[in-house]
């Protein structure tokens, strides 16, 4: 038995597909959710993917977040179950609520897509326990609205709790407040972050490193091991 | 029938890079003593029946669950005059 990992398709999602495979290469079972399907069909975690769902119309994520499936995702969220939201999917966490803050347009007013340097900064959460604390990773960024803002109470108890999980290195690519890449609820369970991991799984695509798979291992552990 | 109009505005503290990019257009266009521009939306909504306070409350929690996104930003209700018709 492996853990079995739900990756939600919105209209709009773009990397349902890629992250469904990471899952795989990680050694999980990915199972396919639709966004007017409630029921979440028994999984132990859910990966809200990237992509531009609803064409990021009103604010990216808002419509999403009062889809049919996101009323199970939220209310299991609530009770533990891991989910991780990836660029558009961190959006729709920030708009369900469930991760503090909100996410903007990019500063500089354009679409950016890079390999950035990122450091973990919590390696304590069900996604990021097969990451060294402080370790230095390069995973892909593309976005438009991957600013991300809170006031400066939020951020300040962010900081104090150890849930900044991801900051960017050397280059702010969006503007976010404090460098602030990725961040976690205070149980630990729910993570959002604009950089994809699920595009650098394999040598051969993304930056052409390995440095997003321990997402994907790290909740298989956490899973199994429960 | 009646409009009720719903402004969303971004919150003072938070940055504005559209408003500043307008802002910065202004003087190009021979627009000058225009010190800051902030953008925002605005929705009109045609509601059936009457806007009673009942209706108010309900667009009020729409606005605030929905059309803002309260984190960031600001927002007002407010009922238009339809011309020739009773409120």
């Amino acid at each position: 038995m492996t853990a079995r990992i739900g990756v939600v398709t919105f209209p709009g999602s773009l990397d349902d597909r890629d992250t469904q495979r990471a899952i795989r290469l990680a050694g999980a079972e990915p199972v396919a959710l639709w966004h007017k399907d409630k029921d979440l069909k028994q999984v132990d975690a859910v990966v809200l993917p990237g992509g531009f769902s609803y064409g990021d119309y009103l604010r990216a994520g808002a419509i999403s977040r009062f889809s049919p499936v996101m009323e199970s995702v939220i209310e299991q969220a609530k009770s533990g179950m891991p989910v991780l939201g990836i660029c558009n999917g961190f959006q729709i966490l920030t708009e369900a609520h469930l991760l503090p803050g909100a996410m903007l347009g990019n500063n500089h007013l354009h679409f950016i897509c890079r390999d950035q340097k990122l450091r973990v900064e919590n390696a304590d959460t069900a996604w990021t326990v097969d990451y060294d604390a402080d370790q230095e990773i390069h995973i892909p960024l593309k976005n438009m609205d991957g600013r991300y803002v809170a006031d400066e109470h939020t951020l300040d108890e962010l900081e104090a709790e150890g849930r900044v999980v991801f900051r960017y290195l050397d280059f702010n690519p969006n503007g976010s407040l404090r460098d602030i890449a990725g961040i976690t609820n205070a149980a630990g369970n729910v993570v959002g972050l604009m950089p994809h991991p699920e595009h650098a799984v394999e040598p051969l695509i993304g930056s052409g490193r390995t440095d997003g798979l321990p997402f994907f291992t790290s909740i298989l552990k956490k899973l199994v091991n429960v | 029938m009646a409009r009720v109009v719903v402004d969303v505005m971004l919150k003072p503290e938070i940055l504005d890079p559209q408003g500043q990019a307008v802002q910065r257009a202004l003087p190009r266009l021979g627009f000058d003593g225009v010190s800051d521009v902030r953008q925002g939306k605005r929705f009109e909504l045609e509601v059936d029946g009457p806007v009673d306070d009942a209706a108010l409350a309900r667009i009020h929690d729409l606005a605030e669950s929905f059309l803002a996104n309260t984190v960031i930003e600001d927002f007002t209700v407010k009922v238009e005059e339809m011309v020739g018709e009773e409120k």
